[in-house]
């Protein structure tokens, strides 16, 4: 035990010290390139670097790759390497993004490929990746080995697009993402899966790290492949821990988000593509546009009754997160009790 | 707003209870263990689309009751 709380302090400290040294260089680096986009909400439009996908990714490896050094010939070995391949194929996808301006389409089906190496990897060990049961809280677990290898490959798109899709302002991915994630590592604690807890710890500090370049006004964007990153890799812990209806309610804010996007839009689009569903007021806070083909976004609901300013509306969102990161930690008690 | 996601969680609750409860319990007879297996499983897959299609009628009634006048505000 001694030795996983050493493992658990180190991978956390490089994980967040290897995205707060390396942003700042990035940063410079994507300005020198003149690889920045203009922050709409910002007065005056500044221009903001993009993508800081590069700094996520680069942490998430190395500090996985620490704990894989740790703990050389152990079990939960395979399921680093099954994270660190379906995460880095997720980060490719979406700095194939942030570079070229694909179809609506690319995005899902490209993360659900990413996907295969995580089922492969199970397939070739079938005890020691994943468990092909669904567990819910109170009732118990189903047993769906066929279909369970259809939520893996769902699973990756839907929390890679999830967390892309509430990336819609300074700060918010990163910050919901921290809230998110160490809402899961708590309940990962509470189920006694110490070993995924471990494993989980890296995505909490790097989005907390990148959270302090991240955050209003942002100095860096985190673009497609910083967003996809931390949503696949996520999507991969809620599967490799056995806690994905848990992962689930911890997300429910940013589900919210894509399910009013896709019911009102009824399509499945590049962001880039939709009307903006909001717009300023003369003192620059942010108000719903009145435009009724515009979607319905959780931001947009956010300010439809009163203006507010990017900050607050970041801090809204992370309330809502740690609304929904309490349920989940109720979720995860829950799942000790049986009827 | 946290309404619905409160709401959001109970429905998922919910739907796992039946889920576990009902919907794992189906088991066929008669075809060949092979077959038989098969066959629950695709009921049962079909069950839960089902389940899936349900939760996001009723959520998407929710959302517009509760929304809608918000939007229109």
């Amino acid at each position: 035990m001694q030795q996983e709380l050493i493992a658990a302090l180190v991978v956390s400290v490089v994980a967040f010290f290897v995205v707060y040294a390396i942003t700042p260089f990035l940063i410079r680096e994507l300005g020198k390139r003149k690889l920045a986009v203009p922050d709409v909400n910002r007065v005056g439009g500044a221009m903001v670097p993009r993508p800081g996908g590069p700094a996520i990714i680069a942490a998430i490896l190395i500090s996985e790759a620490v704990l894989f050094l740790v703990f050389p010939s152990d079990m939960r070995n395979l399921k680093i390497i099954a994270l660190m391949i379906t995460t880095f194929l997720a980060f490719v996808v979406g700095f194939i993004d942030d570079r070229r301006v694909l179809g609506g389409w690319f995005k899902p089906l490209a993360l659900a490929a990413s996907a295969i190496p995580l089922v492969l990897i199970g397939i070739y060990d079938t005890t020691s990746v994943y468990d092909p049961n669904l567990t819910f809280p109170i009732f118990g677990s189903v047993k769906i080995p066929a279909l369970y290898i259809g939520i893996i490959i769902l699973m990756i798109p839907i929390t890679g697009n999830t967390i892309n899709s509430i990336d819609v302002m300074n700060g918010i991915a990163s910050g919901f993402m921290t809230i998110a994630s160490f809402s899961l590592t708590i309940a990962l604690l509470i189920m006694q899966n110490y070993d995924v807890a471990l494993i989980s710890l890296p995505l909490g500090f790097v989005s907390l790290a990148f959270y302090k370049y991240h955050k209003f006004p942002s100095r860096i964007f985190p673009g497609d492949s910083g967003a996809l990153t931390l949503g696949a890799m996520y999507g991969v812990i809620a599967i490799i821990g056995h806690v994905e209806v848990v992962a689930a309610i911890a997300l429910l804010p940013a589900v919210i988000n894509s399910f009013l996007f896709l019911s009102s839009v009824k399509k499945i689009v590049e962001h880039r593509q939709i009307k903006n569903p909001t717009t300023h007021t003369e003192d620059h806070k942010i108000i719903a546009t009145k435009e009724k083909d515009a979607p319905i976004t959780l931001v947009r609901l956010l300010v439809a009754g009163r203006s507010l300013t990017e900050k607050e509306i970041g801090f809204t969102v992370f309330r809502l997160a740690i609304f929904s990161g309490i349920l989940a930690i109720i979720t995860a008690f829950l799942m000790g009790v049986r009827v | 707003m946290y309404a619905f996601i409160g709401i959001m969680w109970l429905l998922i609750l919910a739907g796992g209870g039946i889920l576990v409860t009902a919907v794992s319990k189906i088991s066929i007879s008669g075809y060949g263990d092979e077959i038989d297996f098969l066959i629950a499983s695709i009921i049962k897959a079909v069950i839960a689309i089902l389940f899936v299609i349900a939760w996001i009628v009723v959520l998407s009634k929710l959302k517009n009751r509760i929304f809608q006048k918000q939007i229109e505000s």
